[in-house]
């Protein structure tokens, strides 16, 4: 079992003709994700990778089926490409791309919010269940199927743990890199409720870093009650104070966003806490054996 | 990015927000031309460095006459000015900005920000201007009022009436206000800054608003659509080493230790530099040279760590994702030899053909310490520095 995608999801990319698409619909699709459609505007009628090629998200999914999106266009145009994908109907839009304006992002996400579609990204590695359907770029030899969830805000990061459990017997049912942007798709927190209800997850990891107050309101979770066990860390617990001219937007949230406050709140609400990385997967696999 | 408060204040005024009159100055001659040109007897001179907190540091002088403002002028210009927000080093003054004086009655603070939360605009005002206004949230925080904007909407006038009149202003500034609340929310949506500060705001004798100070930081990601905001970008305020960093395409932050971390991805890098510092040696950097590093990027890094002369030793630590350890293993070994390295080094490499990678890095004839964890290779470099003490 899983959460979001699975052997039977269907994906479209946009921008499946570009360099880094073709390049990771390819390792994708070795992989054994079903990659039905590609889109890019000017180029449908053709075939890539064997991919039918499409000139709107809609016509994809229309033709193919397509349930999830993958985007993979350059920054300037991925707000209005995952819009489109939303639009077009499909119900998980995965945005890979890096450096999108925030103010492209805030409208992006109320129009995906309107429609009810849910977002992986944007500027993250995507989303993977192991041995069943890869959608992002992440190398898929590391992953392993299994029973812990993980969730991430940074990229390599991810792999490193995803590396650590895999190394220590511990396979994942999946493994969502969420993004380190002001402005993301699914959070902690939702992605928490989600691992909740699947019988496949037998434990969720949280993979913070300074910055932001997504790990106090993942903690207020657990510490409401949550049947898993759940592990966490946080990266940048020794970064001295950032070089930033004040930040007011925190005022509104209360959260200062360092380390330290962090793993207090997570350790508080029973969350397991390894401070040292290179410890993370040993530390799982003890507890779950 | 961050601007000057000259540079906030000419772009508020573009977009209707009133101002005091003023002009930037280079030299005590420069300062007191502006002055001169200005009306009114009392001028204000102010330092121009990104920190906030300049007054208490003796960065802005109020000034009666044009010899005061010759003689404040001398004294910040070339001054290395140290605030809460500068570092015990301070920084160095090249320009200040001479505007005329104000007649203040009361100082407000408003702001626009990105509330992350609500993944909104929200705008923000206190009645107590002029103050450090995350000690007012602390202290006082029934003090703070904000309102977050609806995305597609404009800001409505009824919410920047809840605001201002919350604030204690009469029936007349608070058309003023609204006004301006409107005006700053039109400038951060048309050039995508992602906070824009006025504090204090100031209530003038004759009850008129005008904005004595501006910050404002803009959004990375959208300097490519403002190329006007984009030269804005002051590069004396970036450490030497950060900005040829930027310019060779890499995530470089300068710390204060002797080893020098080479990682790939931000998080990784965070993650690495955490693990060296609890192994008891000091982190000379963070740098991130890319989830997908090869030889080129790295051959960069090396560059530029080896310029901080702190660096005694250097940690690579590199998850080979899609790109495999061979390869990196191979760019890794020529970057070294190209810049024939003189400290020590430890690599970690991990990921595809890990087994060739390594390979690689022993039989290249370099004294490479090669760990197969991140907590064995924190431990190396410690034991490396501490074998030469």
């Amino acid at each position: 079992m899983s959460i979001l995608v699975n052997k039977d999801t269907r994906v479209v990319v946009q921008g499946l003709t570009g360099k880094e698409g073709m390049f990771h619909a390819e390792q994708m699709i070795a992989y054994g994700t079903n990659v039905v459609a590609g889109v890019t505007p000017g180029k449908g009628g053709q075939s890539v990778l064997g991919v039918p090629v499409f000139n709107t998200v809609s016509e994809a999914v229309k033709q193919t089926g397509a349930n999830v999106s993958l985007v993979f266009v350059p920054a300037a145009f991925a707000a209005d490409s995952a819009c489109e994908a939303a639009d077009a109907g499909v119900d998980l839009v995965v945005v890979i791309s890096e450096h999108i304006p925030v103010m492209d992002m805030i409208r992006a996400k109320a129009f995906l919010n309107e429609r009810g579609v849910k977002m992986v990204g944007p500027n993250c590695p995507g989303i993977i269940t192991p041995g069943e359907c890869k959608i992002g770029i992440q190398p898929g030899y590391i992953h392993k199927p299994g029973t812990v969830g993980l969730v991430s805000r940074s990229g390599t990061l991810t792999y490193e743990v995803v590396h650590q459990l895999t190394s220590a017997g511990l396979g994942q049912s999946t493994c969502i890199g969420i993004g380190g942007d002001p402005i993301i798709g699914l959070n902690f927190v939702q992605l928490l409720e989600l691992f909740r209800n699947d019988p496949g997850t037998e434990a969720v990891c949280l993979i913070g870093e300074i910055g932001g107050d997504a790990e106090e309101k993942a903690a207020a979770v657990v510490a409401a009650g949550y049947p898993k066990p759940v592990f966490g860390f946080v990266a940048g617990l020794t970064a001295p104070p950032g070089k930033r001219m004040g930040h007011a937007g925190a005022i509104i949230s209360g959260s200062k966003g360092r380390a330290q406050d962090k793993l207090a709140a997570m350790e508080a609400a029973g969350i397991t806490v390894v401070r040292a990385l290179g410890e993370f997967g040993a530390t799982v696999a003890k507890t779950l054996k | 990015m961050n601007v000057h408060e000259y540079q906030a204040k000419e772009l508020m005024a573009q977009f209707g927000v009133p101002v005091p009159k003023g002009g930037l100055a280079q030299t005590t001659e420069e300062a007191v031309d502006v002055a001169r040109g200005l009306s009114g007897d009392v001028f204000v001179v102010k330092a121009q460095i990104h920190a906030g907190g300049r007054g208490k540091g003796g960065g802005v002088k109020v000034c009666r006459n044009l010899d005061e403002v010759k003689n404040a002028a001398a004294s910040i210009l070339g001054m290395h000015l140290v605030t809460h927000q500068t570092g015990p080093d301070g920084k160095l003054v090249h320009k200040v900005w001479v505007e005329e004086g104000t007649d203040i009655a009361r100082e407000l603070y408003v702001a626009v920000v990105l509330d992350r939360g609500a993944e909104r605009l929200a705008v923000m005002a206190s009645p107590s201007g002029g103050m450090d206004i995350e000690k007012v949230a602390e202290e006082t925080p029934e003090l703070i009022f904000f309102s977050r904007m609806e995305p597609g909407q404009p800001l409505w006038d009824f919410q920047c009436r809840q605001l201002l009149f919350g604030c204690g202003l009469d029936a007349g500034q608070v058309r003023q206000g609204t006004k301006m609340l409107q005006a700053l929310v039109t400038m951060a949506m048309a050039k995508d800054a992602t906070l824009v500060e006025i504090n204090p705001l100031a209530i003038t004798g004759e009850g008129n608003l005008i904005a004595l100070d501006g910050k404002i930081n803009f959004d990375d990601s959208a300097l490519r659509r403002n190329p006007d905001i984009a030269e804005l970008k002051d590069p004396t305020e970036t450490d030497p080493l950060e900005l040829q960093a930027t310019e060779l395409g890499l995530n470089y932050i300068r710390l204060d230790g002797n080893v020098g971390t080479m990682v790939n991805g931000a998080g990784l890098a965070m993650a690495t530099m955490d693990v060296v510092n609890m192994a008891g040696a000091r982190a000379a950097n963070f740098l991130d040279v890319g989830g997908g590093a090869n030889e080129e990027m790295i051959g960069k890094g090396f560059e530029i760590i080896l310029t901080d002369p702190n660096v005694q030793a250097i940690l690579i630590n590199i998850f080979g994702g899609i790109l495999r350890c061979d390869v990196l293993a191979g760019g890794v070994v020529s970057a070294a030899k190209k810049i024939d390295l003189k400290v020590p080094l430890v690599v970690r490499l991990e990921g595809t053909n890990v087994a060739e990678g390594r390979k690689i890095l022993e039989e290249s004839g370099l004294a490479f310490e090669v760990a197969a964890s991140m907590s064995e290779a924190a431990a190396k470099v410690a034991a490396v520095l501490g074998g030469q003490k």
